[in-house]
């Protein structure tokens, strides 16, 4: 019974959230290094450069990467203040096993031994697959590939999955679909070339900072904004055209922008003939979509869709951004596919100017799926059911195509079969689902029921307080890699310290247990560097083709696009990854020339029919609930509510509710307020702001605990990507009772504690200038 | 060669406070940021405006300063208090009209942006303004702003007799901008009945004029 042994109160004193403020050796210190290492932030896709200030095997502060082309030295807050997590008070040091009184060291033998142990006795008592593993794409793609491998050779399960899973996998899947490849379609470059924007479900200023920029850059040469967003999001403030649209119904909106892009002949009908297949049942799906029908949908008055339609259709070039807010549904797929339907239609994709991305919200959401951690895939973004992609990964892994298990359960569905008690046994590896996933209660119980649980992380997430083994990882600058950022761009993460402690590189971890488990001859790697060589052979030919990319290459060309296929006869079949080529360029722009990747060469329309969502307001529940981030933290906040400036910043939760929602409900501004919705619920504070829709109230998702928003999310999944569906939920929003409002104090006092701080500081005076 | 001036574009702000955690990491007042980042009135608008020091030609707060503790240096730059002289007045806190200067007690000094002297006298930028994601601070030449951004800079203020000349440009956007604003203005009508197919959620709520604004 994986039960959290102490109270929540004797956890955070012991293992945090710490508030942790001051560099390695102090202040004063901070100007004082040995050296500048050039890496990235570990943090969101955009995979920002930056130089990390290094002394005595300590990060001690970071310095402007100017020479990186996609962010020249610009960084978000979480950026900038990276560098904290390093030498953390928090920070995992040595191995831990769970008894009865909390945590107590063990040795790596141990640790190793038992988690081996539980592993071999689960699967002989219930089957290999009852044991499943979780992984992260915080990793570098070596980590995720290896991951996949793992879980696959030495665990033999098939149940493994990850943390992606919430972020785009719709996209993943609608790219697929629409185009037959899962890539954001253009480098950033092309969005500073547009000459209409078109942004939906996406808070590009605080989830994607540094793309405001590209954004700006276009309007400074006449591009004109869309913005379609349930809340008045920063950008959204500066629009040309704003689009409230309620939360779940961005297929109608988009829906409709088709139907007049075909009823005013704003079809490119020569891209649509040469280059693409389908359109007939698209334009048959989308006739009666008309405007007057899609306001009633969505909200939006009528002309204002004729507006967004006529200028994303008429101008000669034109791109269009989504991310979280439009994915996160049970329709996130068809979503993301009306989107494509929109750039195919006009020709506005494959040429400088135009295009269709996601914003990856994930540091490697992008290069950890394609190579191998998603249940559904093996590396090069190869099918698992597809026998000739599994042929030709058994022969670079050098096993029998049998013996690489089929496909597995999605993350949400793993913890479903926990839940059902038909997997007992799980590793995980730098994921926080109990924050991240829906349903939080339900999840809570389905780890409460595994007989084993190993952890693999450097702090103790609320998730990683159920495992029964804790082995220490390592944190980005601890090791190097690559990863993939949301352009698709290929970059190099360098090692800057070595791992504190009794603290290992994870996948010296990952190896250890492969050996344990008697399947060392697998996993033959001496560094990270032969991982990333294999991965070049794995990935030879699949979509997600890196095997033209070298570490060097990386190094010095600031990135490569991928795909980078081999082009001579000798790469194409070589058997060691020296003697494939490297002369491809990499690929900045995917579709040049109305080239799509399925069998057919075409981009592919989908037909799409308007639906509802998987949970609709009514009476008891009148009220759209939508989740969301906010700049200053990252994801589940396991790293960043430990960085004590950027907690500050904004430091509890609280819901967004409009003024006439507010009036309605007896709200004022800072006043306690209970959400409730089927699931659970939640006291935060309500910040009145005209900014969002008034039959909509928004609060963030970073915390845990009685914080998190996550615990009245629903777990229904979109039948495809089998993501669930964070943005939509209907909830009843109430003032505060008094037990409430004392369990909602609790749970403030519960997100963290303070370090210590060094005299002459100014915490007080320096926390106001924060908090916001 | 053109001078580097510093120019501040509120329009352009996204409220990120990349800039106060960059400004904080400066080894002369650590952990403190000198940049200020002010809402509106977050209730009516997500329009945020950072606020640096404004470098002025015939800087106030040393025209007003006892102990002469605040230096411009000969490229301009106004330092903030000399550690030594500073006596702790808050005059120059009183006297500024930007509202720059702050009086810090456990210091006891009055300490205020100094364009990040140490990396602007080496020809570097300054951090706030490297960091910037949105380019809302942004460290360059006249020409290079103008050559490639939209926006009037300005940098002459007039405070009643005063007319204020500054090193620092601040932008005026083209044309007009509404700062304070409202979901509702663009909606369809929300209380209208038949307005929606779907579940209206407040369907057994009353109405409410479309009367817009605060409340
Ligand atoms: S979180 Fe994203 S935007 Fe912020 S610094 Fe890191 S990579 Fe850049
Ligand atoms: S110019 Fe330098 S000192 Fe002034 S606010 Fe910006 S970062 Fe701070
Ligand atoms: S860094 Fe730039 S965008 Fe962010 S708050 Fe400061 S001025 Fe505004």
């Amino acid at each position: 019974m994986a039960k959290v042994p102490l109270t929540r109160e004797e956890m955070v004193d012991l293992y945090g959230p710490t508030l942790h403020y001051t560099p390695a050796g102090g202040f004063k210190t901070i100007e004082e290094y040995d050296r500048l290492v050039a890496t990235h932030c570990c943090f969101c896709g955009q995979q920002c450069g930056i130089n990390l200030k290094v002394k005595d095997n300590a990060v001690v502060g970071f310095e402007p990467r100017t020479d990186f082309p996609f962010n020249k030295g610009k960084l978000c807050p979480k950026g900038v203040k990276r560098y904290l997590q390093g030498s953390h008070p928090d920070r995992l040091m040595y191995p831990m096993k769970r008894t009865e009184k909390g945590y107590e060291r063990i040795s790596w033998d141990q640790a190793l031994e038992e988690t081996v142990s539980k592993i071999k006795e689960i699967q002989a008592k219930y089957g290999r697959d009852s044991f499943a593993m979780l992984s992260g794409v915080s990793l570098t793609t070596e980590k995720s590939y290896l991951v996949g491998k793992f879980a696959r050779l030495a665990l033999q399960t098939a149940n493994l999955d990850y943390n992606g899973r919430l972020c785009m996998v719709s996209a993943g899947a609608g790219n697929k679909k629409a185009y037959g490849i899962d890539r954001a379609s253009n480098h950033w470059e092309d969005i500073t070339k547009a000459k209409v924007i078109f942004v939906i479900g996406t808070n590009i200023a605080e989830c994607f900072p540094i793309t405001t920029d590209y954004v700006w850059r276009a309007r400074d040469n006449g591009a004109k904004l869309i913005y379609a967003d349930p809340r008045m999001v920063p950008m959204a403030r500066t629009a040309d055209l704003y689009l409230p649209l309620r939360p779940g119904t961005d297929s109608a909106l988009l829906i409709s922008m088709l139907h007049v892009i075909i009823r005013d002949g704003l079809t490119d009908e020569k891209f649509i003939a040469e280059h693409t297949s389908g359109f007939e049942e698209t334009r048959e799906a989308v006739k009666d979509a008309t405007p007057e029908w899609a306001a009633k949908i969505t909200g939006i008055p009528a002309h204002q869709i004729e507006k967004a339609a006529r200028w994303y259709g008429e101008a000669e070039t034109g791109m269009i951004l989504h991310a979280r807010g439009l994915e996160h549904q049970t329709k996130g797929v068809e979503n993301v596919v009306s989107c494509a339907n929109l750039a195919l239609a006009t020709g506005k994709i494959g040429r400088e100017g135009c295009g269709h991305s996601t914003i990856t919200g994930q540091g490697n959401g992008q290069g950890g799926r394609e190579h191998g951690h998603k249940c559904d895939q093996l590396p090069g973004n190869r099918d698992i059911t597809n026998p000739e992609h599994r042929q030709y990964i058994a022969d670079i892994w050098g096993v029998e195509e049998s013996e690489i298990p089929g496909k597995g359960l999605s993350a949400q569905e793993i913890l479903n079969e926990i839940h059902a008690g038909n997997i007992k046994g799980l590793l995980s590896i730098c994921f926080n689902p109990l924050v991240s996933l829906p349903d939080a209660n339900f999840n809570r119980e389905a780890l409460e029921k595994l007989e084993h649980y190993t952890v693999i992380d450097f702090f103790l997430s609320e998730t990683a307080q159920h495992a029964d083994i804790v082995l220490p990882g390592s944190l980005q600058e601890e090791d190097e890699g690559t990863t993939t950022s949301g352009e698709g761009r290929v970059i190099k993460i360098n090692q800057a310290i070595t791992p504190p402690g009794e603290a290992k590189k994870d996948w010296e971890i990952l190896l250890d247990i492969a050996h344990r488990l008697g399947r060392g001859k697998y996993f033959p790697y001496q560094n990270t560097k032969e991982i990333f060589e294999e991965l070049r052979l794995a990935s030879r030919g699949g979509t997600a083709d890196y095997s033209g990319i070298t570490w060097e290459r990386v190094e010095k060309e600031n990135g490569v696009f991928w795909p980078a296929p081999q082009t001579t006869e000798k790469g194409k079949t070589a058997k060691r990854s020296e003697d494939l080529d490297t002369h491809h360029p990499g690929t900045p722009r995917l579709f040049e020339g109305g080239k799509f990747y399925h069998p057919d060469g075409r981009g592919h329309f989908n037909a799409v029919k308007w639906r509802e969502s998987g949970e609709v307001v009514d009476t008891e529940y009148p009220i759209w609930l939508t989740t969301g981030r906010v700049v200053s933290q990252y994801l589940s906040g396991t790293q960043t509510r430990r960085i004590g400036p950027l907690v500050d910043q904004y430091p509890n939760p609280r819901m967004e509710i409009h003024p006439r929602l507010a009036l309605k409900l007896n709200i004022q501004d800072n006043d306690w307020v209970t959400v409730k919705t089927r699931r659970g619920q939640i006291t935060v504070r309500a910040m009145v702001v005209n900014t969002i829709r008034p039959d909509t109230v928004f609060v963030p998702y970073h915390w845990g605990g009685k914080q998190s928003i996550n615990m009245l999310t629903q777990r229904a999944l979109d039948p495809v990507s089998k993501i669930p569906e964070f943005k939509v939920s209907a909830c009843v929003v109430s003032k505060a009772t008094p037990e409430e409002i004392r369990e909602g104090e609790e749970a403030q006092r519960l997100s963290g504690k303070t370090e210590k701080l060094p005299v002459n500081y100014g915490i007080n005076d320096r926390r106001r200038e924060f908090s916001r | 060669m053109s001078e580097m001036r510093f120019f501040i574009d509120p329009i352009r702000c996204i409220g990120c406070k990349s800039c106060m955690q960059a400004c904080s990491e400066c080894a002369t007042h650590k952990g403190k940021p000198m940049i200020h980042l002010e809402y509106m009135e977050r209730g009516n608008s997500t329009q945020t405006v950072p606020m640096v020091c404004m470098h002025c030609e015939n800087p106030t707060c040393a025209a007003v300063c006892p102990a002469d503790a605040i230096k411009r240096t000969e490229d301009q730059v106004v330092q903030s208090s000399l550690k030594e002289r500073c006596i702790g007045c808050k005059n120059c806190v009183m006297a500024c009209p930007f509202g720059v200067p702050r009086y810090y007690p456990e210091m006891d000094q009055m300490l205020k942006c100094d364009m990040c002297y140490d990396r602007t006298s080496q020809g570097l930028k300054p951090m706030c303004a490297t960091v910037c994601p949105s380019e809302a601070l942004f460290y360059g030449t006249l020409e290079e702003f103008q050559s490639r951004r939209k926006g009037t800079p300005i940098n002459t203020f007039d405070f009643g007799m005063q007319e204020i000349k500054t090193r620092v440009f601040l932008v005026a956007p083209d044309g007009y901008v509404n700062l304070s604003m409202d979901v509702m203005h663009h909606l369809d009508g929300r209380f209208e009945d038949g307005a929606y197919d779907h579940l209206d959620p407040f369907s057994h709520l009353e109405a409410m004029p479309m009367s817009g604004g605060l409340l």
